[in-house]
């Protein structure tokens, strides 16, 4: 009942954008809220969104993949495991504002200080932030997975002489493969919705970004920053980006759940 | 034997020195990976510490002028996040009273019919709503209820957003708990001739109690540190408010609100720590419940 509703809510209230601008909406670069010129499109957003979000699941590949590597293979018991495991619990309890205040007050200063950037704003250190936020969502559920690679397959390839990087090389990961996509997948489901600490790094101008270090916006953040004073045709606009970001990330999701349901039965 | 030279294989050596460096490399990355969080806490903490008082949980916000005085007769700024802090229990409450009972519907619900078409979509809904970012249930919020029901910006809405944002954690945790209790202890009861209902309500559900008041607290866990939903519903609120149909604060909400006054911007230390606290506190009890009293068979 509350899909349906979601669903019906969002597209009945943002069927007036499309009405005004077809598929252009999706494909206009343009956003100008000057009044009789009113154009909206969402294509610097989509761009935005995609690219702060591939980024972020890039620089966080690394990392949650050896978080899920430690957790679900190496030390899968013992001190250090569980020091690990609350570490990324915590990780996963910090709210989004306060991931925003450390990029401003942290993040921002250095990208400065190291030159990338004048202002220190922009798709870098959006992602850079992003990629920490996520790498509870990837690492957990890929922990997961490769915990659950049968023990016999294993123990088969050591007997063979296989040394432990081959077993995860040849072994684990051909295994869990599909599982720790499952994972990155969701998570990046959680990067593109993700919205107070992009908004307060990102720089929010509406143009489509050109390079790494450029400023640029999402579709979520737009949102939150143009929905208060927004009115008529800029409101549907903003309800229709959010009828995007909704079948985008649920495409997402379901097709991470549906590898994951698969693998667990 | 004679290996022919065309197909190189790698020696022992070389092989073990490859597992080292990479299980080497592995442990560091994982641990790096914590430098962010010990960054974070040693930030909030450090900055942090000096304005939580007792006023800071007593006072109101203080408004743009009181801080600037202060600043400038430089003073601590005089205030604190009461109506932050009351928000957020307002909302967090109304929301937890909207989502609890219908999440262990739905819970038992999926336990007891494990298959089943109509199982298999409210499932598919359940994957599918937790997957929404928070900002868009914010827009759903605001189109239920801030136009048609309240009529301008209110906690209410703000508690629907967090509510459909915490249903999938209890429903999961319910169906999850109720799932591995034994089935012995379902047809004991309904043998002694208790109706179905009552053996739901008396027998199974306190049975899982903790798994599921883990799964309801993680969900609050989850939801108390949300602000984007909050900007397109609750709004904000410079008072103290109990009315759940006028706009009202929340702790995520003032910390939002100092970031963009340069005037309180010394604030967001102390509310993110208070915040992070209520979190952590929430987290560990969750932790601490599923501990002590897991349902063993």
């Amino acid at each position: 009942m509350m899909a349906v509703g979601i669903v019906v809510t969002l597209v009945m209230g943002s069927l007036p954008a499309f009405k005004e601008f077809g598929l252009g909406f999706i494909f206009s670069s343009e956003w100008n809220p000057t009044e009789g010129r009113e154009s909206y499109g969402a294509l610097p957003f989509i761009i935005g969104t995609i690219v702060t979000s591939i980024l972020a699941l890039l620089m966080t590949f690394p990392f949650a993949f050896s978080i899920a590597l430690f957790l679900g293979e190496y030390f899968k018991e013992g001190r250090m495991a569980s020091i690990l495991k609350s570490m990324i619990d915590l990780l996963a309890g910090i709210p989004s504002v306060v991931y925003g205040l450390w990029g401003f007050y942290t993040i921002k200063p250095l990208v400065v200080e190291m030159g990338l950037s004048a202002q220190g704003f922009g798709i870098f250190t959006s992602s850079f932030v992003l990629a920490i936020m996520i790498i509870p969502y990837a690492s957990s559920l890929s922990a997961e997975v490769i915990s659950m690679v049968p023990s016999s397959l294993k123990e088969a390839a050591y007997s063979l002489g296989a040394t432990r990087y081959e077993v995860v090389k040849n072994v684990i990961i051909p295994n869990a493969g599909s599982g720790i996509s499952a994972g990155f997948i969701l998570a990046f489901g959680r990067a593109i919705g993700e919205t107070m600490a992009v908004t307060m790094l990102i720089g929010n101008s509406n143009e489509i970004p050109t390079h790494l270090f450029d400023i640029g916006n999402t579709m979520a953040s737009l949102i939150a920053n143009q929905f208060g004073e927004a009115e008529g045709l800029k409101y549907t606009s903003l309800v229709a980006m959010g009828l995007l970001l909704f079948v985008i990330t649920g495409i997402l999701n379901l097709l991470g759940k549906m590898i994951m349901n698969k693998l667990r039965s | 034997m004679n290996i022919s030279n065309s197909v190189s294989i790698p020696t022992l050596k070389w092989r073990i020195l490859k597992d080292k460096l990479f299980t080497l490399v592995m442990v560091t990355l994982a641990f790096i990976s914590a430098l962010p969080l010990i960054s974070i806490l040693y930030q909030l903490i450090k900055k942090g510490y000096k304005q939580v008082s007792l006023s800071f949980f007593t006072e109101v916000a203080p408004d743009t002028m009181e801080a600037m005085m202060a600043k400038v007769n430089n003073e601590i700024i005089p205030g604190g996040i009461a109506n932050g802090i009351v928000g957020t229990l307002v909302i967090v409450g109304v929301a937890s009273l909207i989502a609890i009972p219908l999440g262990l519907i739905c819970g038992i619900y999926l336990s007891e019919t494990p298959k089943g078409k109509v199982a298999g979509i409210v499932r598919f809904v359940v994957d599918l709503l937790q997957g929404i970012p928070s900002i868009v249930l914010g827009l759903i919020a605001y189109i239920w209820i801030v136009k048609p029901v309240t009529s301008g910006f209110s906690a209410l809405a703000g508690s629907v957003a967090l509510s459909i944002m915490m249903l999938p954690s209890i429903i999961r945790s319910t169906e999850e708990t109720l799932k591995m209790l034994p089935s012995t202890l379902k047809e004991a009861a309904l043998s002694l001739g208790v109706p179905y209902h009552k053996t739901i309500i008396k027998v199974l559900l306190p049975t899982g109690m903790s798994g599921i008041s883990t799964g309801i607290i993680l969900g609050i866990s989850r939801i108390a540190g949300e602000t984007a939903p909050l900007m397109l519903t609750a709004l904000g609120s410079s008072v103290i408010n109990l009315d759940i149909t006028q706009p009202s604060s929340a702790i995520p909400l003032l910390v939002w609100e100092f970031y963009n006054d340069p005037n309180l911007i010394n604030l967001i230390w102390g509310a993110s720590l208070i915040l992070l606290l209520i979190i952590l506190v929430l987290n560990l009890s969750a932790k601490a419940i599923a501990k002590k009293w897991k349902v063993q068979y």
